[in-house]
């Protein structure tokens, strides 16, 4: 075998607006008509320290390949299009500045991204959320109550609220599920984003199906699964305790029925 | 109007109605509790062979039967032949449904597994329960 240097990329075209630096963004692209397996491509693009992420992927798909592949809509970390790992952690590219990046004293810049882990890469870096929003939705992530339409509003005091604040924050982008190594390996576990879609409403007020939903979690995929490693909540890009909710639930099972 | 076949998509995930049983809930409870008394069984068990009085170097079959005498020292090591069996087993039986890539693979390693810490369990309880200190060579 011989060491084969990786392709670097004509990427002349970007323009390299006043302060900017070059840096390497290293991409694991796989095109499925193509190759047989991922392989990393190398491209020099001018960054600025207040550019993000993404701002450099937009650059090489716009200027020097057409047909790098990735999802983003928002691009201001609401509607988790773009979660990918960058450097090895997953992160949303949208929110990741470069300044945070740059290598110290000067070095040359590497940055490497690859799709996120545990979900099957379609192309390049966006990936089969299907399995993803599967356990999502075995969950019963809806309010689910019983007895007659109220005719107003669903009341419920500030104190009751506050109880799962921090679970309404997730913006389903998986960075957390496919950070999971229990995930990786064993893709039936629900995964930390189903389990905290499912505390959503597990400790609202409002809802009637908790012991439906704690039940779904008390089985084999469910919450015995988590080896608490607390991967899911470094990678959280809401900044959501993933772990702690799931503790939570862990302890609702033990300690609220059985 | 021809029929329409429901077919899954290949690949498409299983996943099985809850079963409304607490076994995975009691055996995460087990792997900490058992974890908790292995911490003084091991380590204790650990002190006295390795460290205390000369350590290693007094071990001999005297020893042993010295020590299976004391109902203490055959309760201390069966209770930790049992909690580490069982808590070292289910730790394994963890591992295997991470790793096992098909089912039938998963379901002939649990076996392996199980048949093993049964000839463990029942080979060690016999020996703690019938270990005869006048045994001639
Ligand atoms: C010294 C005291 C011990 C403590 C406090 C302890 C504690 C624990 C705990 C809490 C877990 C569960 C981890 C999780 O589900 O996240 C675990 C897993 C495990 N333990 Fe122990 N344990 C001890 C001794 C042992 C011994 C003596 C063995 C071997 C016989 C053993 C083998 C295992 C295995 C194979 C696992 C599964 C690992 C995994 O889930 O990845 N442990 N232990
Ligand atoms: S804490 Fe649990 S859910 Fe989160 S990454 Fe670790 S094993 Fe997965
Ligand atoms: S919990 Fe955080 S990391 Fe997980 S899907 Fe929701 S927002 Fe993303
Ligand atoms: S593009 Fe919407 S979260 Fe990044």
């Amino acid at each position: 075998m011989t060491a084969v240097a990786e392709p670097t990329n004509d990427t002349s075209q970007i323009p390299a607006p006043e302060g900017s630096v070059t840096i390497t963004v290293k991409i694991l692209r796989f095109n499925p008509e193509i190759d047989n397996e991922p392989h990393w491509e190398s491209y020099d693009v001018p960054a600025l320290p207040t550019d993000r992420v993404l701002n450099l992927l937009m650059n090489i798909k716009n200027y020097a390949d057409g047909t790098l592949s990735f999802r983003r809509s928002c691009a201001h970390g609401i509607c988790g299009s773009d979660a990918m790992q960058i450097n090895g952690i997953n992160r949303l590219a949208c929110k990741v500045l470069v300044k945070d990046l740059l290598a110290k004293d000067g070095k040359p810049t590497t940055v490497s991204v690859a799709p996120i882990k545990g979900l099957p890469t379609m192309k390049d870096l966006y990936v089969d959320m299907e399995p993803f929003f599967e356990a999502f939705r075995s969950v019963k992530p809806y309010l689910i109550a019983y007895g007659n339409e109220p005719t107003n509003e669903r009341y419920q005091s500030a104190a009751d609220r506050e109880r799962f604040d921090d679970t309404t924050k997730c913006i389903l982008c998986a960075c957390c599920t496919s950070s999971c190594p229990v995930y990786w390996a064993d893709g039936s576990y629900f995964g930390p984003a189903a389990i905290v879609n499912a505390h959503r409403f597990i400790f609202d007020s409002r809802d009637e199906a908790s012991e439906e939903r704690l039940d779904i979690l008390n089985d084999t995929e469910g919450v015995w699964r988590c080896r608490t490693t607390f991967n899911c909540t470094d990678a959280c890009p809401r900044g959501i305790q993933v772990t702690k909710a799931i503790q939570e639930v862990k302890r609702a099972l033990l300690f609220k029925r059985t | 109007m021809s029929e329409s076949l429901t077919l899954e998509k290949p690949r498409s995930p299983r996943r099985r109605a809850a079963r409304r049983n607490n076994f995975e809930l009691y055996s995460w409870a087990f792997m900490r509790i058992s974890g908790l008394a292995l911490v003084i069984l091991v380590l204790g068990h650990l002190f006295i062979m390795n460290i205390l009085d000369g350590g290693v170097h007094r071990i001999n079959f005297a020893f042993v039967a010295g020590r299976w005498s004391s109902p203490f020292w055959q309760f201390w090591d069966l209770a930790m032949l049992w909690l580490a069996q069982l808590h070292g087993g289910n730790g394994l039986r963890t591992i295997i449904d991470d790793y096992a890539r098909k089912d039938t693979t998963r379901f002939w390693l649990k076996m392996l597994l199980y048949a093993s810490m049964a000839v463990i369990l029942v080979l060690g309880t016999l020996v703690i329960f019938t270990f005869d200190p006048n045994i001639t060579a």
